[in-house]
């Protein structure tokens, strides 16, 4: 008996130390101490300040774009091989939903040329079923296992692209993680300590896709000009692309080369520099060695020639080549030093496949933060307190009994938190406090047997006995049934709700530990004491 | 100390009175609800922009609507809250607009929302930054230029530190985020005279700033409303199979309809008090689901123990003794639960008032519907049953020992239960 008592408490002790190392670790001064702390209690967004974002991933701007781009090549094909055809465009996906539907259409190919358009087809844009609308209409369509592929690689790459953002913004704790598992578009982004989440949330949002192209024409006033004045038909390997609009006003359209001289990818550092008028920012870049070759050949060929800078899909400007040009250029125009520094951070985390939608944001400012944290730490000690207070008068010394008990339980469900590196959040705090509810009441329920037990004229220790044997299966009872819901709440529910039924199950598991064991461990080491114990203190 | 000893209380004789009065509350309730429209949601579940602001002096409500509902599209609410001078301001999508305009107008609406206050609420700063709203890079940019003309020498990296030193100064309790008078900095780390006096030169102190700014498309909050439903469903669901496992089904079927009670007369109460539905409310009724569950459960383990005790009585007497066995630890932990409740009400802060609400309301309803409500159902089932025995061999199956009065409706013990 007395050997097993001793087992029993070195279990406990073992317990404590391990859950006391795993929220304060070994320090050595009081400092170390609270570092130790904070390093192991992670805290959530809405008790440390930050934003949480829900970003939607339109698709269907990849997939419109991924046609478009094949629609000129085989434009360009047909041409070569003197396929005639009226029309091919492509009939853009508007939505989400249908993004991957985004076809491909080529109208008025002569019926004798049919073989020769599918053999191009086939050999060119094998990821393409191609299927006939009558005799010499076709419609392209992407392949339903690419489409998924796509679907996948764009997704990847706006969080890949969204990472490098975050880096360069110097937001080390911040996340990008892809919402559910199945075939959604949403990205989750949690951004702690931001202080400003507007810009942040725009700095993301900036599509940020630079290209240089060269310029063939322009610049037009209208479409129909354009087009005129090259004779109705846009010459091969071109295309128009309009101004971005600068005061409310449109600065015409450019006809330029159908591909790019120097694309996003190509740059390897951007920078924020003044302006050659005082007060004004322009955005460096500088090109990677392979691109510059690339850029210096060009620039020295058309020198008096104009270039097209367009970002976004959208002509900056369009300068005049002065003379060879070999690894930097320059966007003017910046309003502020912010504006142009931002831009430097898109060119180099490099463009998003895709526009992003906000369909959720969160943030939580840090003076709220720091008083959720006050007001959570103050309402827990008074609830806490309490409760301690009412179950010493209630049950004289077999409080202090529960208090132990209570104390160990929380304890335990700190720990917890720390080694399963759980974030600590307000609803979390919550699921604490009512840990603390399920802990009293188990041991209510104890005492309040083993009362009944005395008064029915037991002895003390089979009524001690009896009492937590038969409390017991009153207390599984309740704690699995709770768990139960605290499972589906998990499976189901979402951020806050998860936080919450998280800290609540190992709070209630840690209970049945403190409660039914801990707290029997205690009383039979009173009662095993030498001298025999007449009346209990209950 | 004890409070009850050896009760006797004839509870299930004084039934009726109490499930009168829980029928009043369900109906009063759901009149409510019906008047209204059905439960006011959180933005959580209707799509929209909450902000809560912190204001030095809160202006009257009214006079912060009309401000807003000139700028910003959509519907706007503004409710004071108590105990403080925060705003709680939400907007609504209209839902005769398309859907994508509504998303453009929702997400302009923080911006919007700020220069209106802006405008309405604070006087002219003739140019100069508000250090109530300005973040930690805006101070460090607007004070670099000026302190160094003022002549103090400090390097780009001591004033990103001591434009962060004077914004974690203004956010940590008491201040809360506002900073009343500009003189009042000196206590942050860092600042010297000269600088405060630069501060002064160049800041004003504004009348609010924003604590916390939330946005839901519409969409998503379709979905999640969707999904806290389904959710609050399934998990009753298998608590229904699991009280149906471990007592008998009428047992799980009791419990549930107690607890489906007592979620209705919460949600009834929040409609009533007009307080908005969100997810920390989710989270709060199923607490209250389970805390419920949980008392119910100890009184039927009362009433499946004393059944098997075969002790004397019919089973109305039986089950009237359990819930006197147990009085002493209902009242005791309810109470006691209740104190943590409403420590959290009282003291948890604007964030989680709706959750705690929730709870102290919900243990209250719960304890005393374990008691009123899912005893009472099993002795109502009981004398259908019995009754249908009396009329005719309905069950002959059912092998009851009616020698000494005893109702049986618990199987007999079930290996390994115990």
């Amino acid at each position: 008996m007395k050997r097993h008592l001793r087992f029993k408490f070195f279990l406990i002790l073992a317990v404590v130390l391990i859950c006391i190392y795993g929220v304060i670790g070994l320090p050595t001064s009081k400092a170390q101490l609270v570092t130790n702390w904070r390093k192991n209690i992670h805290l959530g967004l809405d008790l440390r300040g930050g934003s949480y974002l829900v970003v939607q991933v339109q698709q269907q701007d990849a997939f419109n774009a991924q046609a478009g781009v094949l629609t000129d090549r085989l434009k360009e094909l047909l041409q070569k091989q003197n396929v005639t055809y009226s029309e091919a465009y492509v009939d853009e996906a508007k939505s989400l939903q249908d993004a991957m539907k985004a076809a491909i259409v080529v109208k008025g190919v002569p019926a004798t040329q049919a073989g020769t358009f599918r053999g191009i087809v086939s050999d060119n844009l094998s990821q393409w079923i191609l299927t006939p609308l009558n005799a010499t209409d076709y419609r392209l369509t992407l392949r339903p296992s690419d489409a998924l592929k796509t679907w996948q690689d764009v997704l990847t790459d706006t969080k890949n692209t969204l990472d490098r953002k975050i880096n360069a913004l110097g937001l080390s704790e911040a996340t990008v993680q892809q919402r559910r598992e199945d075939r959604d578009s949403e990205l989750l982004v949690q951004l702690p300590d931001v202080d400003d989440p507007a810009r942040i949330k725009q700095i993301l949002q900036t599509t940020a896709k630079l290209e240089l192209y060269d310029v063939k024409g322009g610049p037009y006033a209208t479409r129909e000009e354009a087009l005129a004045q090259n004779g109705g038909v846009l010459p091969i390997g071109t295309k128009l692309i309009g101004t971005a609009d600068i005061n409310g006003k449109s600065g015409g359209i450019y006809l330029v080369s159908s591909t790019p001289v120097v694309r996003g990818p190509d740059i390897r550092d951007a920078r924020a520099q003044q302006g050659q008028l005082p007060g004004r920012w322009d955005t460096g870049f500088v090109l990677s060695q392979d691109a510059a070759r690339r850029f210096s050949t060009y620039t020295g060929s058309h020198i008096g020639q104009r270039l097209a800078i367009l970002l976004d899909n959208k002509v900056l400007e369009a300068p005049v080549i002065n003379g060879q040009i070999s690894d930097s250029g320059v966007i003017e125009g910046a309003a502020t030093q912010q504006e142009a520094a931002d831009l430097a951070l898109n060119l180099k985390a490099g463009s998003l496949p895709a526009g992003l939608v906000y369909e959720q944001e969160e943030t939580v400012g840090p003076s709220l933060g720091a008083d959720s944290i006050r007001d959570g730490f103050f309402a827990g000690i008074a609830g806490v307190l309490a409760v301690i207070v009412a179950m010493l008068i209630y049950y004289k010394r077999s409080g202090i009994n529960a208090t132990l008990a209570l104390v160990l339980n929380a304890l335990i469900l700190i720990a917890c938190l720390s080694y399963f590196d759980a974030v600590l959040t307000l609803p979390g705090i919550a699921g604490i406090i009512l840990t603390i509810g399920m802990a009293v009441d188990s041991n209510v329920l104890i005492f309040e047997r083993i009362r009944e037990e005395l008064r029915a004229g037991k002895a003390i220790v089979p009524a001690v006995d009896a009492g937590f044997s038969k409390a017991f299966l009153t207390i599984i009872d309740t704690h699995i049934t709770t768990i139960v819901s605290c499972a589906i709440l998990f499976l189901f529910g979402s951020g806050p709700v998860k936080g919450f039924a998280v800290t609540l199950v190992i709070g209630l598991a840690a209970n049945v530990f403190t409660a039914v064991f801990v707290s029997k461990v205690i009383f039979d080491w009173e009662l095993s004491g030498p001298k025999p114990v007449r009346a209990l203190s209950i | 100390m004890e409070i009850f000893k050896q009760t006797n209380f004839d509870f299930l004789g004084k039934k009726w009175p109490f499930i009168f009065l829980s029928l009043a509350l369900t109906a009063a309730g759901l009149v409510s609800l019906w008047v209204k429209g059905g439960p006011r949601y959180g933005i959580d579940f209707t799509g929209g922009a909450l902000m809560d602001v912190n204001f030095i002096k809160r202006p009257p409500a009214d006079q912060i609507r009309a401000a807003l509902r000139k700028r910003v599209a959509g519907t706007v609410d503004v409710q004071e809250v108590t105990g403080s001078q925060e705003v709680l301001i939400s907007t609504g999508t209209r839902n005769d607009r398309p859907a994508e305009q509504t998303d453009q107008v929702l997400q302009a609406t923080r911006d919007n929302m700020i220069t209106t206050l802006n405008a309405a609420f604070n006087p002219d700063s003739g140019g100069k930054l508000d250090i109530n709203t300005a973040t930690r890079t805006m101070l460090a940019d607007r004070l670099r230029d000026p302190l160094a003309k003022a002549g103090a020498a400090l390097s780009d990296d001591q004033i990103e530190q001591l434009a962060g030193a004077i914004t974690s100064f203004r956010d940590t309790p008491p201040r809360s985020g506002l900073i009343r008078n500009l003189d009042d900095l000196s206590a942050a780390p860092g600042v010297t005279p000269q600088v405060r006096n630069v501060i002064k030169q160049q800041c004003v102190a504004g009348n609010f700033n924003i604590r916390s700014f939330e946005f839901v498309g519409p969409k998503i909050g379709a979905d999640l409303r969707q999904q806290a439903i389904n959710v609050v469903l399934i998990a009753l669901g298998a608590m229904l199979v699991y009280i149906a496992f471990r007592f008998e089904w009428i047992y799980g079927v009791a419990a549930v309809i107690a607890v489906f009670h007592d979620t209705i007369i919460t949600i009834g109460l929040f409609s009533l008090f007009n307080k908005p539905i969100d997810l920390t409310v989710i989270a709060a009724l199923l607490t209250l689901v389970g805390y419920s569950m949980n008392d119910t459960i100890v009184t039927f383990d009362r009433i499946r123990e004393n059944l098997r005790l075969q002790m004397r009585g019919s089973f109305s007497e039986i089950v009237n003794r359990s819930i006197n066995q147990t009085l002493s630890r209902t009242v005791l932990t309810s109470g006691l639960t209740f104190l943590t409740a409403l420590s959290l009400y009282l003291f948890g802060g604007q964030v989680l008032n709706g959750f705690s609400f929730a709870l102290v309301v919900g243990i209250i309803v719960g304890t005393y519907s374990s008691i009123f409500i899912a005893s009472p159902i099993l002795i109502f089932w009981q004398d259908i049953a019995e009754g249908r025995k009396r009329r005719g061999p309905a069950r002959p199956a059912v092998v009851e020992s009616r020698t000494r009065n005893v109702a049986k409706p618990v199987k007999p013990v079930r290996a390994g239960s115990k």
